[in-house]
Order: structure tokens, then C-alpha cells, then sequence
């Protein structure tokens, strides 16, 4: 009996009673579940001397599992393991390369091209990759209807091609034509030098016709204000690279294995899981503790420890540019011998040293040196004070002058990590030679691009750009194009000079004028190119090698493992 | 009883409506717009422009705001501008993970706090009471974020005990049926897994329940004190009970109402916790997709979350308010 009077045995018999209904209840939920699990983890058919399940660090969820239907690094580094295009790129550059087309051919007209196909290659649900599935990949992006055509869903067709069917004025394709199995014929309304190039952007990869049929990949669904993601998008994915997918939980990964009916080379890993996480200091202590064996975008900071700690440290060849904008609608600014000074004043070399990543290389024009036109003899400037203060002298500014210096904060780009410090290393460069800064930090989201590019007020500022492909135009079309806000000139020559580039169809003859494009750039000085910095991947010390490729072209069956 | 539920629930009516407008008019004034968020590098002024237009944003708010009600009122709380899945869908699959993390926070917030409060109270002004008292003063001024680093640092990486991020370790390979990855492997069976998806919370869950714990202790610790003097506890004990009945049955149920009430509002609380826990450990529930739908202005995911967690909280009080009629006969009668 208890003090009050409560014989023991009844509180314990309650005490039984609850602990009994829950055991009973949890036996039979137990019963009603069945665990679906294989127990071929990690260990597979693969290389059995390593473990042959690789997880890599992904920052993001993909935005869509249909590459046609995406833009973002995330998306695509997920696209390429499980499709392929027509054309790839030769390792570590950014130059095509055959895939699933073994060789192509343009027409005299520079309008059509054929492509032979690589034979008896299939889907990873089993269906035959031919030209009509060629075609019938053209056909799709060509008739995307709606929001499809929108800047956020086919960012890339409608950017590349112009036009979809509904306007096909506007359009550079025109018909695809399947000649034979293994031989497709593509015809454009409109020269595009780039579009063999353009063919390498996963966004370009061949999908199985009969699974986008299946999973109604074109029902984009929902209204124009909130398009929804097809089934075919976030389930079922089917191409014909080395991995198929498996599953993606969203938030927490995406998992792929290997397609044992790949055509290529095998590799080691059996099976990739592609973990999100979005915090860099998150990415990096996974990697120290082991959870994943690799993650991209290694901050500056971080790239030394690493290195110390054992850890392999891979910097991509450089697809990118920094640059230090300038604002002609400044007065001071549009005079060419004050833009000249600008130049002459910046030391890029300790620039680099001091706030860019490892691997890094100076830049002199506007695209990285993989990219067509690239001419290395273009006017250098390289540093030198004293002439900048002599040019300064005869613009008229002996004593100097005082400018608007804009730079984003709370933003890390694969092309400026640390913009703070590259702001404090160039206003601390242009002070020495009478330049003195006023200092504009603008918050990168929302406010940087609206006030650089939607207005006139800025003076210089630091801006980049990443490439998609190999392409002149992405880079210095994009910047110098037409008359924009962010730089504020007019310079019609080169505006047509761009223009007549673009609308050559033979590359042999583009890249002579896109060379001297960018001699003529460099002389204009609308802008100070700055670095190619390069961004740089970690992983653990079981990884021997990894395919690194400036587009982020990286098909993990090329990964190299010891263990 | 039914009365007061029933016209509990009525009054969530009209203050869910005006949070809607709050939020609404709120979100729309943040600056930028998604717009920016979605096109990144490639946000011209042309391109922004468009996509405002293509999702309706260029609309006065009112307009705006109707079309919003227009499909609530439906069940339609619209679609996710970063990742194009609805809404519900959203915060259906990552409620669980922080369903799981709260039950883990306040089972050692309440597991710990209030042992600890009443242990405080006992020995007031001696040792005991001090140490509980600094102790909850540093639960309750260091920042969630800051502990969630250390413990994160200390216990994960340089001492490996627990694992560093997520909710699973992926190569367990387990099988999820409800989503909440620890009653998914008792389940299964799949202990291992069970276990491993366990781990995965203690730190973040330690982390989460600090602050709720401090405030447990205090509360504890002060309504314990409030009726230790208490006449009907001298007469118990004049009554010769034993220390163990009177702590129980006349002290802890009565010092109970407080606690309660704190806990109820804690657990809201906690849910603003979770969004810099869940970031730290990138632990994938509705407290980091809040964090990025704040970042990338993902405008109806902000409205939907709020409106979702406003109902939790809403429905957690109303529990709390149901529980003090078990805990103190006196409230069912009036």
C-alpha cells in the first residue's frame, strides 16, 4: 500500500496497461509495414576494391529533372549523368566533341546540318535512340506553347533558337528530318554559328520520346502566374547517359544508379547521391566528417586548410570573368584617357594573389582564353602608375577625381567569392594614383543589378558573368551589344560590328571577327576585364582524379577512386 | 467544454484573415521581387519585367491580394516560384523532420527543465537554486545559431559522436513511410535505421531546446515557489503524507498551469529556432525552406508557410487551454 492509501499493484497495473497498449499497437503497425529495403548498399556490381557509392555535396535541390525545362547548375550537374546530347566536349575544354552524333556535317548554306548517329544506343527505358528520336526532341522544344516559352521554364531554347512554333518568324530552327536511323538533318531558318557548340548545354540533351510521352513531360501545368512541374520532371527522367535515376527527395537528395546498359565506359560508382546541402561552412564540415566524399564551390578561405588537412583541392579551368564596370554617363568617366588611366592603375596580378582563388588567370579581354576569338594580342595595359597619372594629367584631372565605386555585399559568385575584399584591394590601387573612391555598397539581392543595370546612378562597380558554352557572343554580346544603362555609351560600330559577328554561320570566319572585336573592345575601354577566376571542387582523400571541364561538362563515371 | 472548442476555433476565422492581410502587404513590400531571385546573373531590367508580368506581380496589391483569397478559399495555396511544386506539397513533406525535432527539443526542454526548476525551488537560495538559475540565464542569452555551432563543432566534428547534417545517413538506404524517419524504421524494423535518423537529432534537437528549457526552469522554479507555502500543502504535510505524494499530487500539479501555458507558447517559438537549427545542421524541414523562400522572396510559400504554422500554433494553444481542465479540475468547472 502507498502512504494515501493506494494499493501499489494499481498503479502499476495502469502503469502495465499503457505500456502494453503501446507495445500491442506498435507490433501491429510493424505488421502492416514492410521494409522495401535491397541490401545492396554501397557494395554493387562495380570495382570491388572501392566503395562504389559516391556523395557529392549539391547546394540546392534541382529546379527541374527535365534538363529542357532548367538553367541552373544544380539541375544540370544532375542532367549529365543521366543524359547525353548530340554533342559533348573534349575533356577540359570547351570545345564539341561527338556524343551521340559520332560526326556531323554543315551544308554549303551554313543551314543545314547532318548528323550521324551513334548506333545501337538506347534509352534507359529501353527504347531505341535514333533520328526520330533526334527529331522528335527538336520538335518538342520547337512547339512549346505558354509558359513553357517563359524566361524561368525554357530559359535556354528560347534564349538560343528566338522563336518558338506560334512565331516562327522569329525562329533559327526550322525542320528536322530524319533520313534514316542513324542519320538526322537539321535545318535552321536563320545562320547560328554557335549551334553545334550550343548543342553540348545539357538543356540540349536527347530525352526518350516515349517517356516524355508517358509521364506528360509537356504538361507544364498550373496557370501563367505558377507553372507546376510535370510528372515526367520530378519522377521519371529517362536519357541514355551512364546513370538512371532512382529517386529525389526533396531538401535532402537525389539519387541515381548505375544504367547497366550504358554504351560508354563503366567507371566505378554504382550509385551517386547527390546530398543538399545549401550553407558552405555545412558543405565543408560534411566533408571533414565524412558524410559525403565531395562538394563544389570551395570558398577562397577555405582552399588552403583543406589542402593542409589532406584534402584534394581541384580548381576547374577558368569560364568566367570579373570585371570592373565603368559608367559613361559619368562626366569624367567618358573620356577615353580617364578610362585608359583607370586601366594602366590596377596591379591585376596582386589583385589575384590577394583575393582570388587558386588558379585564377589574369584577363586581358572580355572571354576566357578557351573561348573562340580569344586574341592574345590585344592592348594589355599592363600596370603602370606613373603613365596613369600622365594620361590622368592630360584628361585634364592632374589632381585626380572622385568617383562612385559600386560593389554587391552579402553575395559570393563563382566569379567574385569575396567582393568586399576586391573592392578594398582596388580603391586602395586607384587612391595611388589620385583616384579616390566613393565607396557604394549595394545589397546584392534585391538591390545590385537593379541599380547597375536598370539605372544611371553608379559610377564603376564590379560585375562578372559565367559562360554557358562556347560561345563569343555569351559573353561579349551580352555586354556589349547594344546601348545599356550599366555601361551608358554608344558606340554603333561596335554595336554592328557584334551584330554582323553573330550572323555569320561559319565558325572559320566568325572567329577572325570576333578577334578583332575584341581588339577594338580593349581599345574602347568600356570596361576593365579583371581575372578568369576559377572555381575549385574538394573531396576526400579516396578520390584519385575527377573530370574537371570549364563548362562543368563532369560525368561522374570518370571519377577516379583508390578506396 | 465543446462550446469553448467550438468558439475557439471560430476566432481563429477572422485573426487568420487579418494575418493574411498583414502578410500580404508585408511580403509584397520587401524589397525586389522573385523576380530578381529566379533570374540571378541574368536579371535584366527587360527580364524582370516580363516575368512580373507573366506571374501577375505588376498588379495593384488589392487585385493581387483577392486572386490570393480567391484560391485559399479553395484550398489552393498556389505554387512555389523556386522549386514549381504546390505549396501543401511542400510543406507536407517537410512538416515530419520538423514535427520530429520539436518532439525531440521539448522532450528535453520538459525532461530536463522541469526536474531541474522544482530541484531549485527546493533548495531556494542555496547552491543548487544558483546553479539553475545561471544555468537557464545562459540558455536563455546564447544565440540558438551560436550553440547549434558549438555543439555542432564539438560533438559531430572534433569529437565525431554524431553525425553533422541531414536527417538520414543516404547510404542506410532505409524505407520512409510516414516521413517521420524514426517511427518509420521501428516500423520497418529497420532499427539501424531508426537509430541512425535518432542521432541525427540529438544535436540539433539539444540546440533547439535550450532557450525553451531556460524558460521552463524559471517558470518551474518560480510557480513551485509560489506554493510550497501554500495551506493546502501545510496541512498535507501536517497530515503526515510523504514528501514523494505531497511533491507530486500537491505541489508539481498545482505549480503545473504556468509550465503548461509557457511550453504552449514555446513550441511556437520553436518554430523560429528551427529555421537557424534546421540551417546549421541542414536539417530539411519547413524552418530552412522558410529560411530560402525569405531569401529568394518565393512569395507564396512565405504567405503559406506563415498561414500553416499560424494554424499549428493556433491548434497547440487550444490544446494547452483543453489540458488545464485535466490538470486543474477547478477550470472545467467554470
Amino acid at each position: 500500500m502507498t502512504p494515501n492509501g493506494t494499493p501499489r499493484w494499481k498503479m502499476s497495473r495502469r502503469f502495465a496497461a499503457i505500456t502494453t497498449s503501446f507495445a500491442i499497437g506498435a507490433l501491429v503497425l510493424s505488421g502492416c509495414a514492410e521494409s522495401q529495403r535491397d541490401n545492396a548498399d554501397g557494395g554493387g556490381s562495380g570495382d570491388a576494391a572501392v566503395n562504389s557509392t559516391f556523395i557529392f555535396a549539391a547546394s540546392s535541390d534541382p529546379k527541374s529533372l527535365d534538363p529542357a525545362f532548367a538553367s541552373d547548375g544544380e539541375s544540370f550537374r544532375v542532367s549529365r549523368q543521366i543524359f547525353e546530347g548530340l554533342v559533348g566536349t573534349k575533356p577540359g575544354t570547351a570545345d564539341p566533341a561527338p556524343l551521340l552524333a559520332e560526326s556531323w556535317e554543315q551544308s554549303e548554306d551554313g543551314l543545314s546540318y547532318d548528323f550521324k548517329l551513334k548506333e545501337g544506343v538506347k534509352f534507359h527505358d529501353g527504347t531505341d535512340f535514333n533520328a526520330k528520336a533526334v527529331c522528335s526532341n527538336f520538335e518538342r522544344w520547337y512547339h512549346f506553347k505558354g509558359i513553357q516559352q517563359s524566361e524561368t521554364v525554357a530559359y535556354y531554347y528560347g534564349n538560343l533558337f528566338r522563336g518558338f512554333a506560334d512565331k516562327p518568324e522569329k525562329a533559327v530552327y526550322k525542320s528536322c528530318d530524319a533520313v534514316s536511323d542513324s542519320e538526322a538533318k537539321i535545318t535552321l531558318a536563320k545562320p547560328f554559328a554557335g549551334f553545334v557548340a550550343a548543342l553540348s548545354l545539357p538543356a540540349f540533351a536527347m530525352q526518350s520520346p516515349t517517356a516524355l510521352e508517358k509521364y506528360d513531360a509537356d504538361k507544364v501545368g498550373g496557370t501563367a502566374e505558377a507553372p507546376v512541374l510535370s510528372e515526367y520532371a520530378t519522377k521519371h527522367p529517362v536519357g541514355t547517359g551512364p546513370f538512371k535515376f532512382d529517386k529525389w527527395e526533396t531538401g535532402q537528395s537525389v539519387e541515381l544508379s548505375y544504367n547497366e546498359d550504358y554504351w560508354g565506359e563503366k567507371g566505378q560508382i554504382d550509385k551517386i547521391i547527390f546530398r543538399v546541402i545549401d550553407d558552405p561552412v555545412a558543405r565543408r564540415q560534411a566533408l571533414e566528417a565524412g558524410s559525403i566524399d565531395g562538394y563544389d564551390l570551395v570558398s577562397p578561405s577555405d582552399t588552403d586548410a583543406l589542402e593542409k588537412a589532406g584534402y584534394k583541392v581541384v580548381a576547374r579551368q577558368p569560364f568566367t570573368i570579373l570585371y570592373l564596370g565603368i559608367n559613361q554617363k559619368v562626366k569624367e568617366l567618358s573620356k577615353l584617357k580617364v578610362r585608359q588611366a583607370l586601366s594602366y592603375a590596377i596591379d591585376k596580378d596582386a589583385l589575384i594573389k590577394q583575393t582570388l582563388p587558386t588558379g585564377t588567370e589574369k584577363a586581358i579581354e572580355f572571354i576566357p582564353p578557351s573561348v573562340n576569338g580569344y586574341n592574345p594580342d590585344v592592348e594589355k595595359y599592363e600596370y603602370n602608375p606613373e603613365k596613369a597619372k600622365e594620361l590622368l594629367k592630360e584628361a585634364g584631372y592632374p589632381n585626380g577625381f572622385t568617383v562612385k565605386f559600386n560593389y554587391p555585399t552579402g553575395v559570393s559568385r563563382p566569379y567574385m567569392p569575396t567582393p568586399e575584399q576586391i573592392f578594398t584591394n582596388l580603391s586602395a590601387q586607384l587612391k595611388d594614383v589620385g583616384i579616390k573612391v566613393d565607396a557604394q555598397p549595394n545589397k546584392w539581392s534585391p538591390d545590385y543589378l537593379d541599380r547597375i543595370q536598370g539605372g544611371t546612378d553608379h559610377g564603376i562597380h564590379l560585375l562578372g558573368w559565367t559562360g554557358d558554352y562556347n560561345d563569343t557572343d555569351n559573353f561579349v554580346g551580352v555586354f556589349f551589344g547594344s546601348e545599356k544603362p550599366e555601361y551608358g555609351f554608344d558606340n554603333e560600330k561596335l554595336f554592328s560590328d557584334l551584330a554582323k559577328a553573330r550572323g555569320v554561320a561559319d565558325l572559320e570566319k566568325q572567329t577572325p571577327l570576333y578577334q578583332d572585336i575584341n581588339a577594338e573592345i580593349a581599345d574602347f575601354v568600356p570596361a576593365i576585364p579583371l581575372a578568369h577566376p576559377a572555381p575549385s571542387l574538394a573531396f576526400n582523400e579516396r578520390v584519385d582524379s575527377y573530370p574537371t571541364s570549364p563548362v562543368n561538362d563532369e560525368v561522374f563515371n570518370e571519377i577516379k577512386l583508390n578506396k | 467544454m465543446l462550446r469553448v472548442i467550438g468558439k475557439r476555433i471560430a476566432l481563429l476565422v477572422p485573426t487568420l484573415l487579418g494575418l493574411s492581410i498583414l502578410l500580404f502587404v508585408w511580403v509584397r513590400n520587401l524589397p525586389g521581387g522573385p523576380a530578381t531571385a529566379l533570374l540571378g546573373d541574368k536579371a535584366t531590367p527587360e527580364a524582370v519585367a516580363r516575368i512580373n508580368e507573366a506571374y501577375g506581380f505588376d498588379r495593384p496589391i488589392i487585385v493581387q491580394y483577392l486572386q490570393y483569397m480567391g484560391k485559399l478559399l479553395s484550398g489552393d495555396f498556389g505554387v512555389s516560384l523556386q522549386t514549381g511544386r504546390t505549396v501543401t506539397e511542400e510543406f507536407a513533406t517537410r512538416f515530419p523532420a520538423t514535427v520530429e525535432l520539436t518532439v525531440v527539443a521539448l522532450v528535453f526542454a520538459i525532461g530536463v527543465g522541469i526536474p531541474l526548476g522544482y530541484w531549485a525551488a527546493r533548495h531556494v537560495r542555496k547552491w543548487q537554486d544558483h546553479f539553475s538559475v545561471v544555468l537557464s540565464l545562459l540558455g536563455i542569452v546564447i544565440p540558438v545559431f551560436f550553440l547549434a555551432f558549438i555543439l555542432k563543432w564539438v560533438f559531430a566534428i572534433q569529437l565525431p559522436w554524431f553525425p553533422t547534417d541531414g536527417r538520414q545517413n543516404p547510404r542506410i538506404n532505409a524505407t520512409h513511410i510516414t516521413d517521420f524517419y524514426v517511427l518509420d524504421g521501428l516500423l520497418t524494423r529497420e532499427w539501424d535505421a531508426a537509430w541512425d535518423a535518432f542521432m541525427h537529432l540529438v544535436l540539433p534537437g539539444l540546440a533547439l531546446g535550450t532557450i525553451p528549457l531556460a524558460i521552463i526552469v524559471r517558470i518551474t522554479r518560480a510557480s513551485v515557489l509560489e506554493v510550497v507555502n501554500a495551506d493546502y500543502v501545510r496541512t498535507a504535510r501536517a497530515k503526515g503524507l510523504t514528501e514523494k505524494l505531497i511533491r507530486n499530487r500537491f505541489i508539481l500539479r498545482n505549480a503545473m498551469l504556468p509550465v503548461t501555458t509557457t511550453i504552449g507558447l514555446q513550441l511556437g517559438l520553436m518554430i523560429s529556432g528551427a529555421v537557424l537549427t534546421e540551417t546549421v545542421f541542414a536539417f530539411s524541414g519547413i524552418g530552412r525552406f522558410l529560411r530560402d523562400a525569405i531569401f529568394t522572396l518565393d512569395y507564396p510559400v512565405l504567405q503559406g508557410f506563415v498561414i500553416f504554422i499560424a494554424i499549428f500554433y493556433a491548434l497547440i494553444n487550444l490544446l494547452v487551454d483543453i489540458s488545464y481542465g485535466l490538470i486543474d479540475p477547478r477550470v472545467r468547472v467554470q
